[in-house]
């Protein structure tokens, strides 16, 4: 095959690259812009930015989102802030050291100068925010203020209260509002891309589903944005919204768009345990409490005595014992792997086979007072005490690691443009920036950095070069990929066999979690992939989806979305087999030290994992290997 | 426990409508009320029956999708809190519950508890914004915002959109809705400049939509699950009061152009 992996990285010293490739990049004439039509799928944090940015340009812009309302996307969920190099606090930030802690704590499995671009663009994005109205938190004087986030030693994050994500997107939607007001955007709610129109190897295009009425539609365009977020819902289980899945890149990779680093999942550490099995979805208690809070376990196993009654000594806080100078702010994948450590050790909490870790805040109640206390994290505790009905004033939270986000996704060069010629991916959907783990409060900023102030740049290099002839969607390849669209919905009704939906996901999800999850080895992936494909054979031949394919119907949606899953997990597995190194969020039992941290291999697997779709044979694998210049790749050290 | 359920049936828009009954059992307390009617529909597929359909996405309470009255209360019994947030532990064994979309005549229905509420979506296109072009911002720190301003532009922010003020309204207006959205930018200084033209076009287009008007009941304040205070309303009036009365005449236009 020719797929050919070009990132496109400008040259020059890494501080000057962004600002030497913008005034190099082509530019469309401001007439011309209204005459390119740009389809946007997806409408959180970058899509919404991005296609409200591109609007504002002059372009014309089509946008799509599954929800009922642009408004409802993920990013809506997000609590704990956004991280900016503004260095408000005089505690030394830079953009260098936003660009260090991130790739440091992406474990270097992240490009450089990526890395680089979106720290320097940081400190833009709150001016931008701020203009548009988002109330950040502020302190008495009126300015702003900030507070501290794992894996770093600077306070860089704003935020605004525990909604710090809701009101970020509705400061982006609000702008795509005005842009849909003024008929230069035109916005598709209920209705879901299922699949990429591609022509003589350019995507323009998509195929979508009204989640209303069922129409299948074709929509031609000059380049199609992917902003269509992550893949945590593989798992089942996940602190990710019901809708949320891996569709619209899978049909991408499947058309030819490179898919990388699918392996490198994030498990959260700070998330409400589940409590049976109706369990619909797990959430999220912000990692921001980790600021104040105390995580620790019975130093005994088996202790059942209620938390108050374990006196001091026989506590273990044992992330301030195994990693003094970061405590209980070392990053996600160490608060993760260490809590199901001693969880697995049988010291675990709560009831449920003890699958959870005290989150405490007593010291900090009983410094601060309760109203402080409140005052940050009221939401969150009313919100955990919804869940539980216990109060986390009185008694320590539990808290157990569950999949939250996905740093890999479609591969993309340096202008966010994927191995498809014209289509471009933003937000989490892409793999860019974050490596083999992502750092709290890093993903609003990626987000809103493609969508505001990369996308509108790069995407104008593309259009002011492409060739485009004119297209409709009478063209066989744009009727080709909608039939076939067509027959595969079809499909899914007319297997009319014995199990819902629900319980080949929650089947895979299970699977994923045990073999692909937190920590993986050799054989338990082999296994996981032979599974799958069990799996996904009684799937086509056993599903009951029921109803009919011309109205509203929510299990045809959910078969769509599981039968991509049921595709995309295997490759999920073969990129973990692969990998034979433990870095950030993936490790491999087999490569770890002897203290249990995770064993790097720069020698052989610097590189990003790009992975080629070939049709019934086995994936190809493409490798971009991972240059740097300005940073030495250190074993990472949180003690 | 158990439960008996009275669950609004319709299969389409123009479709009639009724209440059918099911017995749920086997229900634990700490199931979500949004689980449980995950339950249930895995019960009707394995009858080869239509599973309700329902709006749903986030299950945290933020993303403002679920909606539905439950005994007569959007969002059922709980205070401040979101169906999905509803968890069974708030009900008696053997409770009999009734389940509604949310009615409103600008909230057409689409399929038993799935309702279209564009019109929200709508209100917010016709001024609901501030007019900041991308790159065009000052440095952040540039406007200090007084902290208690921004803190109740945070309280009136907090809106999820979710609609049961609607749905709780004897009028059916949206007036809680737009008020928060008014009050949230009216409260900050880089609201200032629009502050006029929005309410103004924001209110037309409410009315517009179909929504009533506001009588002053409270009840929205009552469903809200953001706490929402009618507090809002007395300042969207005065504002609107200000605005038709001294309307300058280059306001933001109803479409939204003026950039």
């Amino acid at each position: 095959m020719t797929l050919e992996l070009r990132a496109k990285t400008p040259g020059g010293p890494l501080a000057e690259k962004w600002e030497r490739h913008r005034a190099e990049l082509r530019l469309v004439n401001p007439a011309n812009k209204r005459k390119h039509h740009v389809i946007v799928v997806g409408s959180g944090l970058a899509g919404a930015s991005g296609a409200a940015s591109l609007a504002e340009l002059g372009y014309t812009v089509s946008c799509f989102c599954f929800q009922d309302s642009p408004r409802r996307a993920h990013s809506i969920a997000a609590q704990g802030g956004i991280n900016a190099a503004k260095n408000y606090q005089n505690d030394g930030d830079s953009v260098h050291r936003l660009f260090y802690d991130t790739i440091k704590g992406g474990d270097f499995r992240s490009r450089e100068a990526n890395v680089y671009r979106l720290a320097e663009i940081s400190a833009r994005i709150i001016d931008q925010c701020v203009a548009q109205g988002v109330p950040f938190a502020r302190e008495y004087g009126g300015l702003l203020a900030n507070r501290s986030f794992g894996g770093v030693q600077v306070s860089r994050t704003f935020y605004a209260r525990g909604q710090t994500g809701q009101q970020l997107l509705l400061g982006a939607y609000q702008a795509l509002c005005r842009q849909i007001g003024a008929g230069q955007v035109r916005m598709y709610p209920r209705t879901e891309m299922l699949d990429l129109v591609v022509v003589d190897g350019q995507a323009r295009g998509i195929i979508t589903r009204s989640l209303v009425d069922g129409k299948i539609a074709a929509h031609v365009a000059d380049a199609v944005v992917l902003a269509t977020g992550g893949y945590s819902n593989v798992y089942y289980l996940s602190t990710n919204a019901k809708g949320c899945n891996v569709t619209a890149i899978w049909r991408a990779h499947k058309r030819g768009a490179a898919l990388a680093n699918p392996c490198f999942t994030q498990i959260h550490p700070t998330c409400i345990p589940p409590t049976g099995h109706h369990q619909a979805k797990l959430t999220l208690m912000s990692e921001s409490l980790r600021n104040d809070g105390r995580i620790w376990v019975p130093l005994r196993k088996g202790d059942s005595r209620a938390p108050g009654d374990i006196p001091e000594a026989e506590r273990d806080y044992y992330l301030e014992r195994l990693y003094p100078s970061y405590g209980n702010l070392v990053p996600r994948d160490l608060a993760s792997r260490r809590a199901k450590e001693v969880c697995d050790e049988g010291r675990g909490v709560g009831p449920g086979g003890g699958h959870g870790v005290y989150l405490d805040l007593r010291d900090a109640i009983a410094r601060l007072g309760d109203a402080a206390i409140a005052d940050r994290y009221g939401n969150l505790f009313q919100m955990y005490e919804r869940i539980t009905a216990e109060s986390p004033y009185r008694v320590p939270m539990r808290i157990y690691p569950a999949p939250h986000y996905t740093m890999g996704g479609l591969w993309v060069d340096y202008n966010l443009m994927s191995t498809i010629p014209g289509l471009h991916v933003i937000g989490e959907a892409n793999f860019s920036d974050h490596g083999a783990n992502r750092l709290g409060a890093s993903a609003l900023m990626q987000g809103l950095a493609d969508g505001y102030f990369i996308l509108p740049y790069t995407i104008g290099d593309y259009l002011a070069q492409a060739k485009l002839p004119k297209l409709d969607a009478t063209h066989p390849a744009v009727r080709q990929t909608g039939a076939e669209v067509a027959d595969r919905t079809r499909k899914l009704i007319e297997a009319n066999g014995r199990r819902s939906v629900d319980t080949f996901h929650r089947e895979l999800g299970r699977l994923m979690w045990d073999r692909c999850g937190m920590s993986r080895n050799a054989s338990g992936l082999k296994d996981a992939i032979q599974k799958i494909c069990v799996l996904r054979e009684e799937f086509w031949n056993d599903v009951y989806v029921g109803g009919r394919g011309e109205d509203l119907n929510q299990a045809l949606e959910q078969a769509g979305r599981v039968a991509d899953f049921l595709e995309f997990a295997e490759l999920m597995c073969r990129d973990a087999l692969e990998r034979e190194e433990s870095c950030g969020c993936h490790f491999r039992e087999e490569y770890q030290t002897p203290e249990g941290e995770a064993r790097r291999d720069d020698e052989r697997f610097a590189y990003v994992a790009a992975w080629e779709f070939t049709g019934g044979k086995p994936p190809v694998l493409h490798k971009e290997a991972l240059e740097f210049e300005a940073v030495h790749p250190s074993q990472r050290s949180y003690v | 426990m158990r439960v008996t359920l009275h669950v609004w049936r319709q299969a389409g828009p123009a479709a009639l409508g009724k209440f059918v009954h099911y017995d749920v059992s086997d229900v634990s307390a700490d199931m979500s009320f949004l689980e449980l009617l995950d339950v249930l529909n895995q019960q009707l597929i394995g009858r080869r029956e239509d599973p309700i359909a329902f709006d749903h996405d986030c299950r945290e309470g933020i993303c403002g999708a679920c909606g539905m009255v439950i005994n007569g209360r959007p969002h059922g019994p709980q205070h401040a809190t979101t169906a999905c947030q509803l968890h069974m532990r708030s009900f008696p064994d053997a409770a009999e519950l009734w389940i509604e979309p949310w009615r409103a005549r600008a909230f057409p229905v689409i399929k038993d508890l799935v309702v279209d509420r564009g019109a929200l979506d709508r209100i917010v296109q016709a001024g609901g914004f501030i007019t900041a072009r991308t790159g065009s911002a000052p440095d952040a720190n540039a406007i200090p915002v007084p902290k208690p301003d921004a803190d109740r532009a945070m309280d009136a922010a907090a809106c999820i959109g979710c609609g049961a003020c609607v749905a709780a309204c004897p009028n059916a207006s949206a007036m809680l809705f737009v008020a928060a959205k008014v009050s949230h930018l009216g409260l900050l200084p880089q609201g200032q400049p629009e502050r006029a033209g929005r309410v103004v076009s924001m209110v037309a287009r409410m009315d517009a939509e179909g929504f009533g008007a506001c009588t002053n009941h409270g009840e929205c304040m009552a469903a809200c699950p953001k706490e929402i205070s009618i507090d809002f309303i007395a300042q969207l009036n005065r504002d609107y009061l200000k605005a038709v009365v001294s309307r300058k005449p280059q306001v933001s236009g109803e479409n939204g152009r003026n950039a």
